[in-house]
């Protein structure tokens, strides 16, 4: 079996990346939104794993720094959720475009 | 130095009682304001009466000459050290002297009020302004400083401007308060750049050590203030000339004398305390100030004199044909004051070429009292018979008697009859001009008979002429005879009677001349004889023609037709000054800047609002509310900042 090198890593990643931007932009939907930047943070931890395992094997700092990534993207769906619940009550809705009160 | 420090409580004490009755007089006690107020300046009076005579009799005088102290002195604004106003009070002859007569007329017209202004629905409010006067007249008058001399001669415009517009309901005294107001603060405009000029030249502003310094001919700010010139004449001309424009402004001399009339919209006693012995007389006492400077230049003091003669016949000649009491009053005050002015523009400093100095400090002081004398009698008359036209009075000597008297006394003062004050002072006066100048001796002779020719006319087209009868119903019916008013009207003109009669006697001489020194005054019977007898030859053509009702003065009046119409309508200066302002000022100054202020300034302005409206209408868009508009905006960002970072930058 070949070798995974990393470019193909970060082919996969980039690619995730902008599947995930692509849904941000897109998507009317705030859970649908909260799911692409979900995908964005993983991507950047796929980069992150990638880069310690060829670059640094001996080290474990991006390692860490996933972990950390992890946890507080867990945090960040939390502080989402309760935003989005708060917007359902007040707008009836999840959707992005009943939301602008601060237009001009 | 300090033991004169007391001096102070006496333009604080009106200062006081301007606040508390401006303040709460009208809510609280609007009944005894006028007793508060009155008793104030009482003590103010007496402090000033303690001050003049620890002055003139203990400690003033240091080798036979009065010095000048300076009883408090407080560096205000601190600019540099060669820079700094500093707020002083002087103690000189003629700041003592001025004390004296600002307060005691100042009581006398505060007690007359209370009787006058009874019932007043602003009683307070009247007070409180006439306090307000008082603190800056005396304050003008302390002065040791010329700039605060110029922040007090404001104040003193302000409260005239108030005391006129007293009856602010009437469109005429609004109108007259306006115009007392913009024409003096016009002169005063003059004063203010005279001060600068003097300020720059001299170094400073400390009225001493101006004098100091611009008098001595071999000093550089002498030398350099003559030698410097403008159009002709040195600068210390053009200052002098226009501070002289100032006090000229206040003293209503030819030409800015046209708001002074018409201030007499104003209550009685304002008119007698503000438009006849204090306030009037600021100008003469600010050109009496700086004399000694005055005296460095002649063409300057030319100024002063023609300008005041002429101001003394013009107004004397208006006087006669008036018919308002109190214009009368008012032509016959401008002319006295150019007595004065014409008198100091003779003199020369020190000794006893400074006679016109003194007479005119003189005049000053005598006229400040018999003229408050006349005016408050005048208010004594049209509280009685409730108008201004001389056509409405006559015959009132047996009405009121007092009055009668007093303004018999005063008129008898002011035209000049032995022994009462006014034939003193213009005596000297008239001394003076003889020495030194016949043209204006001519002038001020003629004048003087002819005050006496108007003053006599007003006293018995008042008080003789025709019988009492109009008002006879009104003094039978109890509601609306008040007779002659309450004694509190009455004391007033006694004593100011008596101080016209008794302070002709004062050795003036001995106490206020240019240099300090006292010198004796020669009273020349001999030359006493001609003004003397052209005032009994005036008094008694006004008998003839005034005395009773008669059709005498019309003829005379038919006879020279022209010019009475030209004199009684105030040879139509008035209308000259609003054809000016109408139309020339107006449409060819006035509307151009108005335009080029709207749509050149203003344009720019509203030029610079619209590109910034039009700019953010155009881009308001971008703001949608919409949260993935944004993020990509950010991104977008991002992708720009990237991409000049990593191949343009590098």
């Amino acid at each position: 079996m070949q070798e995974i090198t990393l470019n193909q890593i970060l082919f996969v990643s980039t690619t995730l990346f902008f599947i995930g931007m692509y849904g941000l932009f897109t998507r009317r939907n705030l859970i649908t939104m909260l799911m692409s930047i979900e995908l964005m943070l993983n991507s950047v931890n796929i980069n992150f794993v990638a880069f310690n395992k060829y670059l640094y094997p001996e080290k474990l700092d991006g390692l860490f720094f996933t972990l950390f990534i992890i946890t507080i993207a867990a945090a960040e769906a939390a502080v989402a959720i309760a935003i989005i619940i708060n917007l359902y009550r007040s707008h009836n809705s999840i959707d992005v475009d009943d939301a602008t009160e601060m237009k001009y | 130095m300090s033991n004169y420090l007391y001096i102070l409580w006496i333009p604080l004490l009106p200062l006081l009682s301007f606040v508390i009755l401006g303040l709460f007089g009208r809510k609280y006690f609007s009944k005894i304001s006028g007793i508060m107020g009155t008793a104030t300046l009482f003590i103010a009076t007496l402090v000033s009466f303690i001050a003049a005579n620890q002055y003139f009799f203990v400690d003033g005088k240091v080798n036979g000459v009065y010095q000048k102290i300076i009883a408090f002195k407080y560096t205000w604004l601190d600019f540099s050290p060669n820079l700094s106003i500093d707020l002083g009070f002087i103690i000189d002859p003629i700041s003592v002297m001025m004390l004296v007569v600002v307060t005691s007329v100042s009581l006398m017209v505060h007690v007359f009020s209370l009787g006058y202004m009874k019932g007043e629905e602003r009683f307070a409010t009247y007070y409180s302004f006439l306090s307000l006067f008082t603190f800056s007249m005396l304050g003008l008058v302390l002065s040791a400083n010329i700039f605060q001399v110029y922040m007090f001669w404001e104040l003193v415009g302000v409260s005239s401007f108030l005391l006129i517009s007293y009856y602010f309901d009437r469109p005429s005294a609004v109108t007259a308060a306006k115009k007392a107001f913009i024409v003096t603060r016009f002169a005063d405009l003059g004063f203010l750049i005279g001060i600068l000029i003097l300020g720059y030249y001299g170094g400073t502003l400390d009225i001493g050590l101006l004098i100091d310094r611009l008098t001595a001919t071999q000093s550089t700010p002498f030398i350099s203030i003559t030698s410097a010139s403008f159009l002709g004449a040195s600068m210390l001309t053009w200052s002098l000339t226009l501070v002289f424009i100032g006090g000229a402004g206040k003293s209503a001399m030819f030409p800015l004398h046209i708001w002074l009339p018409d201030a007499m919209e104003g209550p009685t006693p304002v008119s007698a305390l503000i438009h006849a012995a204090t306030m009037v007389v600021a100008g003469v006492y600010l050109v009496a100030r700086l004399f000694p400077i005055f005296s460095m230049d002649e063409s300057a003091l030319k100024i002063v004199t023609y300008v005041g003669g002429f101001s003394a016949l013009f107004a004397a000649v208006i006087a006669c044909t008036q018919t308002d009491i109190k214009r009368v009053l008012a032509y016959s005050t401008m002319s006295q004051i150019g007595y004065m002015m014409f008198a100091l523009g003779i003199s020369k400093n020190g000794g006893e070429n400074g006679l016109g100095y003194m007479a005119s400090m003189f005049h000053l002081f005598t006229h400040a009292f018999f003229k408050s004398l006349l005016f408050l009698g005048a208010g004594s008359v049209i509280h009685m018979v409730h108008s201004n036209e001389i056509k409405d009075m006559g015959g009132l000597r047996k009405v009121m008697p007092i009055t009668h008297i007093t303004f018999l006394i005063a008129c008898l003062a002011i035209a000049g009859i032995p022994p009462f004050a006014g034939f003193f002072s213009k005596e000297e006066i008239l001394m003076a001009a003889f020495h030194s100048n016949k043209l204006i001796y001519g002038v001020a002779l003629f004048t003087a008979a002819l005050t006496a020719f108007y003053m006599f006319r007003l006293y018995f087209s008042i008080f003789w002429n025709k019988e009492a009868t109009i008002h006879s119903n009104n003094l039978t019916d109890k509601d609306h005879s008040h007779g002659e008013g309450p004694w509190i009207m009455k004391l007033p003109l006694l004593i100011l009677a008596a101080c016209a009669v008794g302070v002709g006697f004062i050795p003036f001489s001995k106490f206020v001349s240019s240099d300090g020194a006292a010198f004796e005054t020669h009273t020349d019977l001999l030359f006493s004889i001609t003004p003397v007898t052209i005032t009994i030859i005036a008094i008694l053509i006004a008998a003839n023609l005034y005395k009773k009702q008669n059709v005498k003065s019309d003829k005379i009046v038919n006879a020279v037709g022209g010019f009475y119409t030209a004199a009684y309508k105030k040879f139509y200066i008035d209308e000259l000054y609003i054809f000016i302002t109408k139309k020339i000022i107006f449409p060819y100054i006035g509307q151009p800047i108005a335009w080029a202020d709207k749509n050149i300034i203003d344009g720019f302005m509203l030029l610079l609002a619209k590109i910034t409206s039009y700019i953010s209408v155009s881009i308001k868009g971008l703001q949608s509310g919409k949260v993935q508009n944004y993020a990509l905006y950010f991104f977008g960002g991002v992708l720009a900042l990237s991409v000049l970072f990593i191949y343009i930058w590098k």
